[in-house]
C-alpha cells in the first residue's frame, strides 16, 4: 500500500502536465480575483484586448520557449523587435511597399538568429554572452536606422488598426490578437507535431544522448536561434501594427517579460520540458497583472515588477521541486 | 577554457597568448591607447586645476569605476562557475537606501552608507542562496533580482527621483584626494583588500576548486555551497558600492536609471579581462584592465563623434571577438587558416 502510494506520488512528479496545470491554475486564481476586485474586468472585452495589448510579447515568448527547449536563452530578442520596427517605419516612409519591408524583417531576424546561433552551436559559446552581445548590436544599429520614433501613414496599417474579428457581446478580436493566437497554434503544431518539435525536445533534455542517438545537434540548436529571431522580427512587425510607429527604443526590457512568461507558463530552463501552450497561459499572467494594475489605478508600475519577479521566483521552485530527481544526478 | 591535456590538437595561438595572462587585455589597451596617441588630439594631455589633476586619462579612470567595482565581485562570482546579472538592479536598491536615509537628514552618514552596503549584501545572499542551496542555474536565480530589484528600488524611492545634497555623500563620487578622484582610492582598495585574502588565505584556492570542479572540490573537503553563498553576497556588496558611487556622481538616486546595463560591462571587462567564463582561475587585476579597456573604448568612440546610442555596436562586436579567441575552437581554425596561408605562399 505504501509502495502504491510512493509509485503514485512519483508518476505525479514525473509528470509533463503538472506545470501547465498549476500555471493554469495560477491564471484562473489571479483572473477571478481580479475580476472580484475590480467591476468590468469579467468581460469578453478586456480578455480580448489581454490578447492583442500583449500580442508582441506574446509572439517574441513563443520564439524564445523553442530557445528555452532547446537548453539555451535568447536576450537580444527585444532589441531585435525594436530594429525591425524601426527598419520597417524607415522603409515604409521612403515608399517602400509594406509587404517587402516586413519579408525583409522576417528574412534580417531569421538570419541574425541563425548567426548567433552558430556562434554558440560551433564554437561553443555560452549562450547568454553571444545573445548579449546581440541585443547590444541590434539596439545599436536600430538607432543607426534612426534616432527617434517613426510614424507610419500607410493607409494599410490605418486598415489594419481598424480591422478586427467580430466576436460575442459587440467586442471583437483586433488583428495583433489574431496573429498571435496564430503564432501559438504554429508554435504548438511545430512543437508536437513535427520531427524538428520532438528533435528540438531530445536535444534539450540531453545533448550527448540526442548526439549519441543521431540526431542533427546543430542544425536544431541553430534553427532554433532562427526561429527565435524570426518571431521576434513578426513581434517587431506586430508591434508597429500596434503603436502605428517604428520606435528604436521600444522593447526595453522586453526579453526579461518574455523569459518570465516562458517560465511561468510551465517551461523548464534547463530545456527539454515545456510547451508553448503553456508560454500563452503564462503570457496572459503577465497580462492580467498588468491590466489589474491599470484597473486599479493606485499601485503603480513598479509593483508589477516586483510581482513578476514574485512569480518567476514561485514556479522556478516549483520546478525545481518537480525535476528534483534529474537535480539530484547533476549537482 | 580549462587546461585539459586530453584535449587533441593544441592550436598554435594558444602557445603565444597562454589563457589567463594579462598579455591579451594589456595588449588590447595598449593598442586603443596608440589609436588614441595617433589619431585623438589631447587625449593624454594632463591639467593641473586647483590641486586636481583632470584630463581624459583621469575621466577613464573615473568614468569606469562603478565597472571596476562591479567587475571585482563579478570576477569571483564567474570563477565560482555562475555568473550575476542582478548588480545593475542592486545598484539601484543600494543608491535608493542611501539617498532616502539621507535625504530625511536624521540619519548619519555612515548608517546610511552601512544600510546600503547591507541591503547590497543581503540581496547578493539570497542570490546566493537560490544558486548554492536551490540549486537553480546562475543566470535564472539572478535573473529574479534582475527583474524584482528595479522594481524595490523605485517602491523605495516612491517612484520619485530623490535628490540630496549631503557633502560626505557628493564628496563619494565626486570628491578629490591628493589631487585625483576619490573613486580612484575606493577602487584599488576594494581591489587589494579583495587580492588580499583571495591570495593570502586558502579563499582564493578554495574558490578556483570550485569553480574548476565542484565534486573534486567537496570530495577535498571544500564546501561549494559555502564557497557560492559568500561570493554572491560579496558581489552584493560591490554593486551597492558601486552603486553608491553612480548615485552620488548625479547628486540623485534615478532608481530607473541607476545601473542601467553595468551588469553587461562588468561582465565584459571580466571576460576581457581572462577570467573563463567556465570558471576556475581568475585574475582580478585582468578584470580590472579590462574594465578599463572598455571604458576607454567607450570614451575613444564618443570621442570619434559616434552617438551613445550606437556605440554598443562596436562594444558588442568587440566583446564576441574576445570570446571567439577565447574558444579552443576557433583558434585551431584560425592557426589552421594561418598555416594553409604561409603553404600557398
Amino acid at each position: 500500500m505504501a509502495s502504491l502510494k510512493e509509485g503514485r506520488r512519483v508518476k505525479l512528479r514525473h509528470s509533463r502536465s503538472l506545470p501547465l496545470l498549476a500555471t493554469t491554475g495560477v491564471l484562473a486564481i489571479l483572473y477571478t480575483s481580479a475580476s472580484l476586485l475590480y467591476p468590468g474586468f469579467f468581460t469578453v472585452r478586456v480578455f480580448l484586448n489581454l490578447l492583442g495589448d500583449n500580442a508582441f510579447l506574446g509572439i517574441t515568448a513563443i520564439g524564445m520557449t523553442f530557445v528555452i527547449l532547446s537548453g539555451g536563452i535568447d536576450l537580444s530578442v527585444g532589441a531585435v523587435v525594436a530594429f525591425t520596427g524601426t527598419l520597417i517605419a524607415s522603409l515604409l516612409t521612403r515608399g517602400t511597399p509594406p509587404g517587402w519591408a516586413m519579408l525583409l524583417a522576417l528574412a534580417i531576424g531569421s538570419t541574425f538568429g541563425g548567426a548567433m546561433g552558430f556562434l554558440i552551436h560551433r564554437y561553443e559559446l555560452p549562450p547568454f554572452l553571444v545573445t548579449l552581445g546581440g541585443m547590444f548590436f541590434a539596439r545599436g544599429m536600430s538607432f543607426v536606422v534612426s534616432k527617434e520614433s517613426v510614424g507610419i501613414t500607410h493607409p494599410l496599417y490605418q486598415q489594419a488598426s481598424d480591422f478586427g474579428l467580430p466576436v460575442a457581446g459587440g467586442a471583437s478580436l483586433p488583428l495583433t490578437g489574431i496573429l498571435f493566437l496564430g503564432v501559438v497554434a504554429l508554435g504548438v503544431t511545430v512543437a508536437h507535431g513535427t520531427r524538428f518539435g520532438r528533435n528540438l525536445y531530445a536535444l534539450g533534455g540531453n545533448e550527448a544522448s540526442a548526439r549519441l542517438m543521431g540526431l542533427p545537434v546543430g542544425g536544431v540548436k541553430i534553427a532554433a536561434y532562427a526561429l527565435n529571431g524570426f518571431c521576434s522580427a513578426l513581434a517587431g512587425i506586430v508591434a508597429t501594427l500596434y503603436m502605428g510607429s517604428g520606435n528604436p527604443a521600444m522593447g526595453f526590457g522586453l526579453e526579461l517579460d518574455a523569459i518570465a512568461s516562458v517560465v511561468i507558463g510551465g517551461t523548464l530552463l534547463t530545456g527539454g520540458a515545456g510547451s508553448p501552450a503553456g508560454t500563452l497561459v503564462g503570457v496572459l499572467i503577465f497580462g492580467t497583472l498588468q491590466t489589474a494594475l491599470v484597473f486599479d489605478g493606485r499601485l503603480n508600475s513598479w509593483w508589477l515588477r516586483i510581482a513578476v519577479g514574485l512569480l518567476l521566483l514561485l514556479f522556478i521552485l516549483l520546478q525545481r521541486v518537480l525535476s528534483r530527481p534529474a537535480g539530484a544526478r547533476h549537482p | 577554457m580549462k587546461d585539459d591535456p586530453t584535449l587533441p590538437r593544441q592550436p598554435r595561438l594558444r602557445a603565444w597568448f597562454p589563457g589567463g595572462s594579462l598579455l591579451w587585455p594589456l595588449a588590447g589597451l595598449g593598442a586603443l591607447l596608440l589609436f588614441n596617441l595617433v589619431f585623438a588630439t589631447g587625449f593624454f594631455r594632463l591639467e593641473l586645476r586647483d590641486g586636481h589633476v583632470y584630463g581624459t586619462l583621469v575621466d577613464i579612470l573615473n568614468q569606469g569605476s562603478k565597472a571596476m567595482l562591479l567587475s571585482i565581485g563579478m570576477t569571483l562570482v564567474i570563477a565560482s562557475g555562475g555568473v550575476d546579472l542582478s548588480v545593475g538592479s542592486l545598484m539601484a536598491i543600494s543608491g535608493a537606501v542611501a539617498a532616502t536615509a539621507v535625504a530625511k537628514g536624521t540619519v548619519p552618514f555612515g548608517a546610511a552608507v552601512g544600510a546600503a552596503l547591507a541591503a547590497g549584501g543581503f540581496a547578493g545572499l539570497c542570490n546566493g542562496f537560490l544558486v548554492a542551496v536551490v540549486r537553480i542555474q546562475p543566470i535564472v536565480a539572478t535573473l529574479i533580482l534582475m527583474v524584482a530589484g528595479r522594481g524595490i528600488a523605485m517602491l523605495l524611492t516612491d517612484g520619485q527621483i530623490v535628490t540630496f545634497e549631503h557633502p560626505a555623500f557628493v564628496f563619494l563620487g565626486n570628491g578629490h584626494l591628493a589631487g585625483l578622484p576619490f573613486t580612484l582610492f575606493l577602487v584599488l582598495l576594494s581591489l587589494g583588500a579583495t587580492a588580499l585574502v583571495m591570495r593570502r588565505t586558502a579563499a582564493g584556492l578554495f574558490l578556483e576548486s570550485v569553480g574548476d570542479n565542484e565534486r573534486a572540490a567537496a570530495l577535498c573537503g571544500i564546501s561549494g555551497t559555502r564557497v557560492k553563498l559568500w561570493v554572491y553576497a560579496f558581489s552584493g556588496l560591490c554593486a551597492a558600492l558601486a552603486g553608491l558611487v553612480a548615485t552620488s556622481n548625479v547628486k540623485a538616486a534615478d532608481s530607473s536609471r541607476v545601473g542601467e546595463m553595468m551588469e553587461l560591462d562588468a561582465i565584459f571587462a571580466v571576460v576581457v579581462g581572462g577570467t573563463s567564463l567556465t570558471g576556475g582561475r581568475f585574475t582580478l587585476l585582468g578584470s580590472l584592465i579590462g574594465a578599463i579597456l572598455i571604458q576607454t573604448l567607450t570614451t575613444t568612440l564618443y570621442n570619434l563623434g559616434l552617438e551613445p546610442a550606437i556605440a554598443p555596436v562596436p562594444k558588442a562586436i568587440v566583446v564576441v571577438g574576445v570570446c571567439l579567441l577565447q574558444s579552443s575552437r576557433f583558434r585551431g581554425e584560425l592557426s589552421g587558416w594561418l598555416r594553409s596561408r604561409r603553404a600557398a605562399a
